[in-house]
Order: C-alpha cells, then structure tokens, then sequence
C-alpha cells in the first residue's frame, strides 16, 4: 500500500451520522418561536409587558450565570435554555404584576427549578412553572390581579404597581383602573367570568388575543403558528401538544353537550387562558416529559383530562399549570410502565419466571 | 358533590385533603422508603391494609367508649390498636415475603408511629364518619399515601443519575421534591365542591 492511501484512510469511532442539531441549536430556535409572542404581549399590554419580560430574562439569565462562576464552573448560559425559562416566566405572570416579584419568581424558576435539580436535562418539573406555583402561593393577591389588554396609552405609561417598591405590597389598582379601563371592566380574565358567572367570550377574541390574561397566553392562534414552526422543523414533540389539545376538547365538549348553559364550548376551552402557551411550550419541556413513544400519548392525555377537570370542577378558575406540573410529576412513571417491547424478546410465561428466579 | 357523599370523602382524603401532600401528616415513610419503587409501592399497601384495620377497629372501640363515657381514653386506645394492626401486616410480610420485608426494615414498625394513621382515625371520629363512611375515608386516605409516595419514588429514581449539586444531597432533594409535588397538589384545592 503506498503511502498516499494509507493517509487518507481516516479512523473514526461511531457515531458517523451526526446530526446539526444540538441543544443550543434547538433552544435557540424556541427562543426565535417564542419572539414573535413576547412582540405580541408587548403590543397587547405596552411598556409593562416589555419590562415584565426584560427582567425575567435578565434575572434568569444572572441567576444561572452567577451560579456557574460561585461554583467554577463553565458557565451554561450559553446553552439558551435558561432564556426560554426566563421568557416563559415573564409570559405566565400577570402584566400588572410587580417587577420585584416578577424578577423573584425568575430567580426561584432556575434556582430551585433548574439549578438544584443539576441543571438542564435533570430537572423533573418545569421550571417556569415551579416558579409561577411558588408566586401563585407567595404572591396570591397580585397574581391573581387582571389588567384590560389594549389600553390606549400602554406604549407611554407603566401600569402603576409595575414599578412598585422591592419588598413592599403594591397599591390598589382600582382608581387608575377607573380612569383607564373601559367601560363594564370587571377585572376578570374570560375564565374567570366563565366560572363565577357563565359569561362566554366571544372566539375571535379568545384566538386573536385582545383579551384580559398573562402576559403572553391570551394569542391563542400565534401560539400555535410558532408552535407549528418548531414541530415543521422536528424541534418540539407534536404528540404532546396533539394530544393535550384534542383531548381538552373532546373532554370539554361532552360536558357542553350535557350542559351547554354551564358547560363552555370547546373552543373556548382551548382558547382561553394559558392551554395553548402550556401545551405547546410547557408540557413539551424534552427533559420533564416522559421519553417512550406511547408514554408521550398517556402524557397528553392525562394533562389534557386533568386541564379539563380542574377548570370545570375545581376551585380554581385556571388548571393548566397545575395539570403540567401533575404531569411532569408522573411522567418518570409513565415512562416505567410504557417501556416498548425489546426486539426479538420472548415473553416469559409466570411458569418460566417463578424457575428461573 | 355533597360534602358527605361517600365520593367525595373518597376524594377528599384522596387528592383534595391528601394526607401527605396537603395535611404534611406521615412524613418520616414518605421520606425514608421512596428511594425505590420497589419499596414504595409495597409501604403503600401495607399503609392502606393498616389504615383499614385501624378505621375498623376506631369505630368499634369509638362507640364503645362513648356508650360508657371515658372518651378520654381515645388516643391511647387507638394507638394500641393500630400498634395490633402493624404487627399483623408485618407478620404476614415476614412470611410471604422475607425479602421485601427486609428491604421495608425499620419502616415497618414504624408504621406504627406513623401519624397519618392516627391523624386519619382521630379525624374520622371528629367528623362524625358513619360506619362507611369511615371506612371510605380510610381507602382514600390509604390510597392518597400510596399515591404520593410512588409520585415521589419515580421522581428520586429518576434522579439518581443526576447531576445534583452538593447542597442538594438526599435529604434536601427529598425536601424539595416533596415541596414541589405539595405546590402541584394545591391545583386540586376546592375540587368537586
């Protein structure tokens, strides 16, 4: 063999096939579907939106970088995972919301959600909504205060108690409220009004997205568009949305067949409150969902159902964030009893079992 | 639903008022044998055999000390009686199955101080639970330890291969974890009333 093609012959070790997607590549590409919702909050909300969303982000970000230097380590930051939790953070919590706690329940969300559990790829529950349970217990009165979306001068003023005071309680919103809001405002999201007084929303609304609700989850129909970008490109598991979503409405719908007067339609099921940022951006987190294939359907399923249940039958007017959680608490189960069968593996009968052990 | 409807007692002690994730009762097993499925899912039942036993036994023993008057002697009466339950389970696990009974250890004795076994046969009295009603009470309460105590098993075994930074060892994750699974069970507040 002459020395020219002993040269080019190349050792390498599997795997041959590489894929161009790594983590950064995918993370980054939720982070560029997650913008155009983030442009749309700000649009809907004005300034207290772009800072509710600025400091998430920025708190996030810190928070994940300063551990890795107190620790010296290198820093993971530049996975951009971190900045999908924190963007998501900001687009849960309610627009009027104080940006101390806002930035409070950043730091818990990596803290607590992400880094104590090791980082990316151990955390079992969804870090944006541990910080948003956490501020939903801490926090219950300025997370449950509601703001109309579309105020006429949202791009020149903060809402009030945006801008309130690190560590103190903010002020009532009611005598800003009285000279902003337009008439008949309630202070109520659509599913609140459905719970305490059946007032249905007109669908239009609840797809397009001028409505009262978090930061980011009242634009049902551009959730979904950038959601449908990730799925395109195979950068999210569409089964999981697929599921939760036609489950949700198939549930919902057998109850307003019952009772359509107490009972809301399915679209209004799914396009109100945070169902869609949920099941499209929450409930597919790769690391808290269960990995096997079918376990991917129960997975839906099951949050789909309980979604349904808490908002129907429970206390609380919103359950997407709890049904996520739940199921995120049950997916290493799910995961256990859907083990697909091994090729070419002989089922062992209980004869054969009891023998051989 | 009616709040005395045997449903939803069920559910009551099931989700809504769990015993471990609500009521912080029956800590020390939740913590201590959720390591393994294999152990959790065994305490579980063993949990819900006791807790049925004892609610049986409570009633008995309520009415009685009612029918003479010394109410007094409730508590300690109850603990004898879930101390005779105990070590029933306990023998029949020693029997059938001396491997599980040694991989339970200590935690099976200690079943016995176990205080959501206590809290549930104190609470049923105070609720003035009918025979039945007792008994549904106790099935879900039994039932919503199991559940929490696999919800919990699948998380930590999940975790054993992570990363965990060194503040975050076995007792703080254990914490955390319950903590979280706690937050995630408040969702079910109010539900079905």
């Amino acid at each position: 063999m002459s020395q020219a093609a002993a040269a080019s012959i190349e050792l390498r070790t599997s795997p041959h096939l590489r894929s161009p997607k790594t983590v950064d590549v995918i993370m980054r590409n939720v982070v560029y579907a997650l913008l155009p919702i983030c442009a749309f909050a700000v649009w809907n909300f004005g300034l207290s939106a772009l800072a509710l969303i600025v400091v998430c982000t920025g708190v996030a970000v810190l928070t994940e970088h300063v551990y890795c230097v107190l620790v010296k380590k290198p820093t993971t930051v530049g996975d951009w995972s971190v900045v999908i939790t924190g963007i998501l953070v900001a687009l849960i919590l309610p627009p009027a919301l104080p940006l101390w706690m806002a930035a409070v329940t950043s730091f818990i969300s990596v803290a607590l959600g992400k880094i104590f559990f090791g980082g990316l790829g151990y955390n079992v529950f969804n870090p944006a909504l541990v910080g948003r349970a956490f501020s939903q217990v801490a926090f219950t009165l300025p997370m449950t205060t509601w703001t109309p979306a579309q105020l006429p001068g949202r791009f020149v003023e903060f809402i009030p108690t945006s801008l309130t005071i690190p560590f103190l309680e903010p002020g009532s919103l009611q005598g800003w409220l009285s000279n902003v809001a337009p008439d008949g405002w309630t202070g109520a999201t659509p599913l609140q009004l459905m719970k305490s007084e059946q007032i249905g929303t007109e669908a239009s609304q609840l797809l397009f997205g001028t409505i009262a609700g978090s930061t980011g989850e009242t634009a049902a129909v551009l959730i979904l568009v950038c959601g449908l970008y990730l799925a395109v490109r195979k950068m999210m598991n569409w089964r999981i949305t697929f599921s939760i979503l036609v489950t949700a409405a198939l549930f919902s719908w057998l109850f307003h067949l019952i009772n359509p007067s107490q009972y809301p339609d399915p679209i209004f099921m799914l396009g109100a409150g945070s169902l869609m940022l949920g099941a499209v951006f929450m409930a597919t987190d790769m690391v808290s969902s269960p990995e096997t294939r079918l376990g991917v359907w129960v997975y839906g399923i099951f949050i789909g159902i309980m979604v349904v249940v808490i908002r129907l039958f429970g206390g609380l007017p919103e359950g997407v964030m709890y049904a996520i959680l739940l199921g995120n608490a049950a997916s290493p189960l799910i995961s256990r009893v859907t083990q697909p069968k091994t090729y070419g593996a002989v089922r062992k009968s209980r004869k054969q079992a009891k023998e051989g052990a | 639903m009616q709040p005395d409807s045997l449903s939803f007692i069920f559910l009551n002690a099931f989700l809504i008022n769990n015993f471990v994730l609500a009521l912080f009762l029956g800590l020390c097993p939740f913590v201590g044998v959720s390591q393994k499925l294999e152990t959790a899912v065994p305490m579980g039942i063993a949990v819900i055999v006791v807790m049925f036993v004892a609610s049986v036994c409570a009633y008995a023993i309520n009415t009685v000390l009612v029918r003479f008057g010394i109410e007094y002697l409730r508590l300690i009466s109850y603990i004898a009686v879930i101390a005779s339950a105990v070590q029933l389970v306990e023998m029949i696990i020693k029997k059938f199955s001396p491997t599980l009974f040694r991989m339970l250890g200590i935690y099976l004795p200690l079943i016995t101080t176990n205080c959501a076994i206590l809290g549930m046969a104190l609470f049923q009295t105070f609720n003035d639970y009918s025979f039945g009603q007792s008994l549904i009470y106790s099935l879900g309460a039994g039932a919503g330890f199991t559940l929490a105590l696999t919800l919990m098993a699948g998380l930590r075994e999940k975790l054993q291969l992570a990363n965990l930074p060194d503040s975050a060892t076995a007792a703080a994750i254990s914490f955390m974890l319950a903590g979280l699974l706690s937050l995630t069970f408040m969702g079910f507040a109010g539900l079905g009333s």
